[in-house]
């Protein structure tokens, strides 16, 4: 089941790029099958899935490259744990979502939708990967189609963007590779449970070194300060669903990392740095906060909240608790599904306005009453309002990270403030005031793609925020094994 | 030993060889058999891989002449990859041979290249050794010339004069060596070397250094790469696709010998220097050639330097080798056996794109995705796994030796492996700029174009190469392994 939510988008992607040029038009449609069904595969690992049982269920393993001679065996090993349910949810979801509001591509959509495709197999790979190797496989393998996606749909400085993407990502995980290589030295295997068994003394690198050439990788993907300004060049100029996959899905790889890889092989070193980690956390949460409150362009702004948002996840990871690391987890899952539908509706606003001004816009509400509903909607979740998921996970995070960080909760509880400010300031200039005639002939959200589009996310992020044990269950089986190791240790 | 003995053991370098004479007699007394040309030639390189294939499936490592000979499955390896190489050269090569006035010695001139190196990797003597480089090394300045174009004939004289100096300092090498250790045989220099003779090890530093600089010409391996931009823009392409692969794999072939065996398996009392020279030199081809590559507007020059960059990979597991890894000699032949399905299709497609367009300028390739999309497509695939991105070869043959490299245990190797991984995300910004060129921008003219049918059957059993090879990596790899045990 889960060996076919991993490879039925790559599959659509291959006959999408076999139609001929004429039944060009129908790649939409095998698109969204595909999708569609790696949607129905991932309910049902998700479903299926038992949170009583702890370790990874739907284990398929075999050996990918098993030469004679030791040192470089490779599996192919996937499975999927509490941690990682959830994303796979997460991703089937967001998926359709992306190929959804991509009906309307016009411009060489063969290429488009292989790519999209693509693009979900590598990230979902990524998810349930359980080799290191093969981990890493993944990780630079989604690097591709971003940046197709960007270079070719994208708007504005797309090329710069893309290439900026593409050199953060990869510096990034360069050293990373190093690290994985290493522990494979040290433990003779690269299957991810065995190394973090395993105990490393006197190993070939200082651990602290390891632990941050590993770490980098993921807090340029989260992103964090300092290592965040490919995001707002990326979202701005990229297409409105790899926005959607980017927020929603991709920045989830940093915090799945850090949570999967980083804190189970070196908790000595989490613990350690634990401070820094928080404080690099909370200034996250201001700068983005800050930052997201001069931006003049909508998409601009969601990025840098997501900047913002993402620290919540890092501030929770550093609380190294078990309550913290349950909040990063689900405010993955939230922001997720919450910042996915705000680049949706931004995009549907483009789509029809043609801008991304905030000035130029104005009393959008009257004709699109549909769009600036929604759009208040996700705004609310974002600035977590008790109802939507965004207050579940929010609050579980702070309250998690009070206890050890204080000072940088108190900060990071500052960026709901400006959350707050920036959220509903922008629905009013946008929505409300008076309408502009220029707007006047605007259709609202008319198309079936469109609404449904909708429909799926809202749904998601209310039924989540209403009842969260439909998630937490699945994620506290997933956390407990890690908090553990710090419970041992404190 | 019987005669049979002699000659089975230099089978595969006699068949092409005779297949060189046979090909230029061809030419003159047929004056209107050029057509059986490449038959022949093809027949021979057949005959040169079945005699090696033969002996691999027999199964036993020998050698004669006095030991200067080996016959063993490193040398096999190496022999099936060369005779590969040129055979696809030789089938890819058949329009711009058509227009070449010289047909003839270009067939017979490559049979010598290919049949001198294929000596050259069985060589276990250090005279049989040089005697094989600089046939083959004669050979190729002479194909660089071929076409006698004013740009030609100057690659070929730089060629010729960087060679020359090369081979100089070598021989110089060589000399020093024999006169430290007593003996030509690579056999008997490490047992000289194992024995551990302290006052010894300048002079064999002094040897070994300028060795290297021999056979670092032709790896163009930093800082012996000069040469490497200037011919590969200026001597005929189908030339350069056969030296960017074939000499590249030669010159590793010959140091993995030498430093390998010659050295005493590794664990020696002069391995860490040799180890940490490798690194230097790994380290300094992979920068000069990455930045340089940066810079690069013209598609040949820019595989020039993306030349120099990739020897600096195989360099580093070169360094491992040194340490006396075997899991480092394999890398080398893995990641030499996935750079032939890779640079070849490169260059291949590059062949195929700029007779077409008529300019080697990366600006003229803009758009090409629309014009000819499958010729694009394998260049890209061919741009991705240069830089080593999944799912192509590429990818898994640098996390092979890089992993090698990190297996030895050593903290120094570790931080050539940081700065190699770095490189690769700097080489990531030139070969995907080149892949967005074709695939983003507007054509300048809508003409549609293919390949004609034996490049394209080349182009597409290298696209094939370098996808399987991404995905099923074992046959090569264990291939790869078997070879770099017979090192011992």
């Amino acid at each position: 089941m889960l060996t076919f939510f991993l490879f039925a988008p790559a599959i659509g992607a291959l006959l999408v790029l076999f139609l001929s040029r004429e039944q060009e038009q129908h790649s939409r449609y095998v698109a969204l099958l595909f999708s569609l069904l790696a949607f129905a595969a991932s309910i049902l690992v998700f479903v299926n899935f038992d949170p009583a049982v702890e370790g990874y269920q739907f284990v398929n393993q075999f050996d990918w490259i098993a030469p004679e001679a030791a040192g470089f065996k490779i599996q192919y090993m996937i499975g999927v744990d509490g941690l990682s349910a959830p994303l796979v949810l997460l991703l089937g979801m967001l998926s359709v979502v992306s190929v959804l509001i991509s009906f309307n591509v016009d411009k060489r959509p063969k290429e488009y939708f292989a790519w999209l495709l693509i693009l979900e197999t590598a990230v979902a790979g990524v998810f349930v990967s359980l080799d290191l190797i093969q981990f890493f496989l993944f990780w630079e393998l989604e690097l591709l189609p971003m940046f197709m996606l960007i270079s070719i749909w994208g708007t504005g400085r797309a090329r710069y963007s893309a290439m900026k993407f593409l050199i953060y990502t990869l510096s990034g995980s360069a050293l990373m590779l190093v690290g994985f290589l290493v522990l494979g030295f040290e433990v003779g295997s690269f299957e991810i449970s065995r190394i973090a068994e395993a105990t490393l003394d006197e190993p070939l690198v200082p651990l602290a070194l390891l632990f941050w050439a590993i770490l980098l990788a993921f807090l340029v993907k989260l992103p964090v300060f300092p290592f965040h300004t490919w995001l707002p060049d990326a979202h701005t100029d990229a297409p409105t669903a790899v926005s959607v996959m980017l927020a929603g899905v991709l920045l989830k790889m940093g915090g799945y990392g850090i949570l999967r890889i980083v804190l189970p092989i070196f908790p000595e070193q989490a613990h350690d740095f634990r401070y820094l980690l928080a404080g690099i956390a909370g200034f996250s949460v201001v700068y983005g906060a800050v930052i997201t409150l001069q931006q003049k362009d909508l998409k601009r702004l969601i990025a840098y909240s997501s900047v913002s948002h993402m620290g919540y996840v890092l501030l929770g990871i550093s609380a190294l608790g078990a309550l913290g690391l349950s909040g990063a987890a689900l405010q993955m899952f939230t922001h997720g599904t919450i910042t996915g539908l705000l680049f949706v509706m931004v995009g549907l606003i483009y789509d029809r306005t043609h801008t991304r001004q905030i000035s130029e816009m104005s009393g959008l509400m009257h004709n699109m009453p549909v769009i600036g509903t929604v759009m208040l909607i996700a705004g609310l979740a974002s600035l977590g309002v008790p109802g939507p998921s965004g207050f579940v996970a929010e609050m579980t995070t702070f309250l998690g990270s009070f206890e050890m960080h204080p000072f940088a909760t108190i900060a990071a509880i500052s960026g709901v403030v400006f959350a707050a400010g920036y959220i509903l300031w922008t629905v009013q200039r946008v929505f409300h005031g008076p309408a502009d005639e220029k707007w006047a002939h605007l259709p609202d959200a008319n198309q079936w793609w469109e609404r449904t589009a909708m429909i799926v996310l809202v749904v998601a992020i209310l039924v989540v925020g209403i009842y969260p044990s439909l998630l937490t269950e699945s994620i506290q089986s997933g956390i407990e094994p890690i908090a553990r190791i710090f419970e041992a240790s404190a | 030993m019987s005669g049979w003995d002699l000659i089975h053991h230099i089978g595969p370098a006699i068949a092409m060889l005779i297949g060189a004479g046979v090909v230029i007699t061809a030419d003159v007394i047929l004056p209107r058999g050029r057509g059986s040309l490449v038959p022949l030639t093809l027949l021979s390189l057949a005959a040169a891989a079945i005699w090696a294939l033969w002996h691999a499936g027999a199964g036993t490592d020998s050698s004669a002449f006095a030991g200067a000979v080996v016959m063993d499955r490193f040398a096999v390896y190496f022999i099936l990859l060369l005779t590969i190489v040129a055979a696809a050269v030789v089938v890819a090569s058949l329009d711009w041979a058509k227009e070449l006035d010289l047909a003839g010695e270009f067939y017979a001139l490559l049979l010598v290249a290919t049949g001198s190196m294929s000596l050259l990797v069985q060589g276990n003597d250090l005279i049989l050794i040089f005697i094989a480089l600089e046939t083959t090394s004669i050979a190729q300045y002479v194909l660089v010339g071929i076409t006698r174009r004013d740009r030609a004939a100057e690659a070929g004289i730089k060629y010729l004069l960087n060679g020359a100096i090369a081979a100089g300092l070598m021989i110089y090498g060589f000399a020093f060596l024999f006169g430290v250790t007593g003996s030509t045989s690579m056999d008997g220099i490490g047992e000289f070397v194992r024995a551990g003779n302290e006052a010894a090890r300048l002079p064999l530093t002094l040897a070994f250094v300028l060795i290297a600089a021999g056979f670092g010409f032709k790896m163009a391996l930093a800082p012996f790469h000069g040469w490497a931009p200037d011919v590969y823009e200026g001597g005929p392409t189908p030339v350069i696709s056969f030296l960017s692969v074939a000499s590249k794999a030669g010159g590793f072939a010959i140091a993995l010998r030498l430093f390998y065996t010659g050295l005493g398996g590794g664990d020696t009392f002069i391995s860490q220097d040799w180890a940490l020279m490798f690194g230097v030199f790994a380290v300094a081809s992979m920068l000069f050639g990455n930045i340089a590559a940066l810079l690069q507007k013209d598609a040949r020059r820019l595989l020039g330097y993306s030349s120099i960059a990739q020897a600096g990979n195989i360099g580093v597991g070169l360094a491992a080798v040194a340490m006396g890894s075997t899991l480092g000699a394999s890398g080398v032949l893995f990641f030499l056996g996935t750079y032939v399905a890779t640079n070849l299709g490169a260059f291949f497609a590059v062949i195929a794109i700029s007779e077409r367009i008529g300019s080697y300028q990366i600006s003229d390739y803009a758009g090409l995705i629309k014009r000819s999309p499958v010729l694009s497509a394998i260049l890209v695939l061919c741009l991705l796994s240069l830089t080593g991105i999944p799912p192509t070869a590429g990818f898994i043959a640098k996390i092979y030796i890089f992993n090698s490299a990190v297996q030895t245990g050593e903290q120094w190797l570790v931080a050539i492996v940081a700065i190699a991984v770095i490189n690769t995300a700097i080489s990531a910004f030139y070969y995907l700029r080149w892949a967005r060129t074709i695939v983003l921008e507007e054509p300048k003219d809508e003409t549609r174009f293919s390949a004609t049918g034996p490049m394209q059957a080349m182009l597409a059993a290298a696209a094939i190469g370098v996808i399987f090879l991404g995905v099923v990596p074992s046959p090569l790899l264990n291939a790869a392994q078997r070879a770099a045990e017979a090192l011992r």
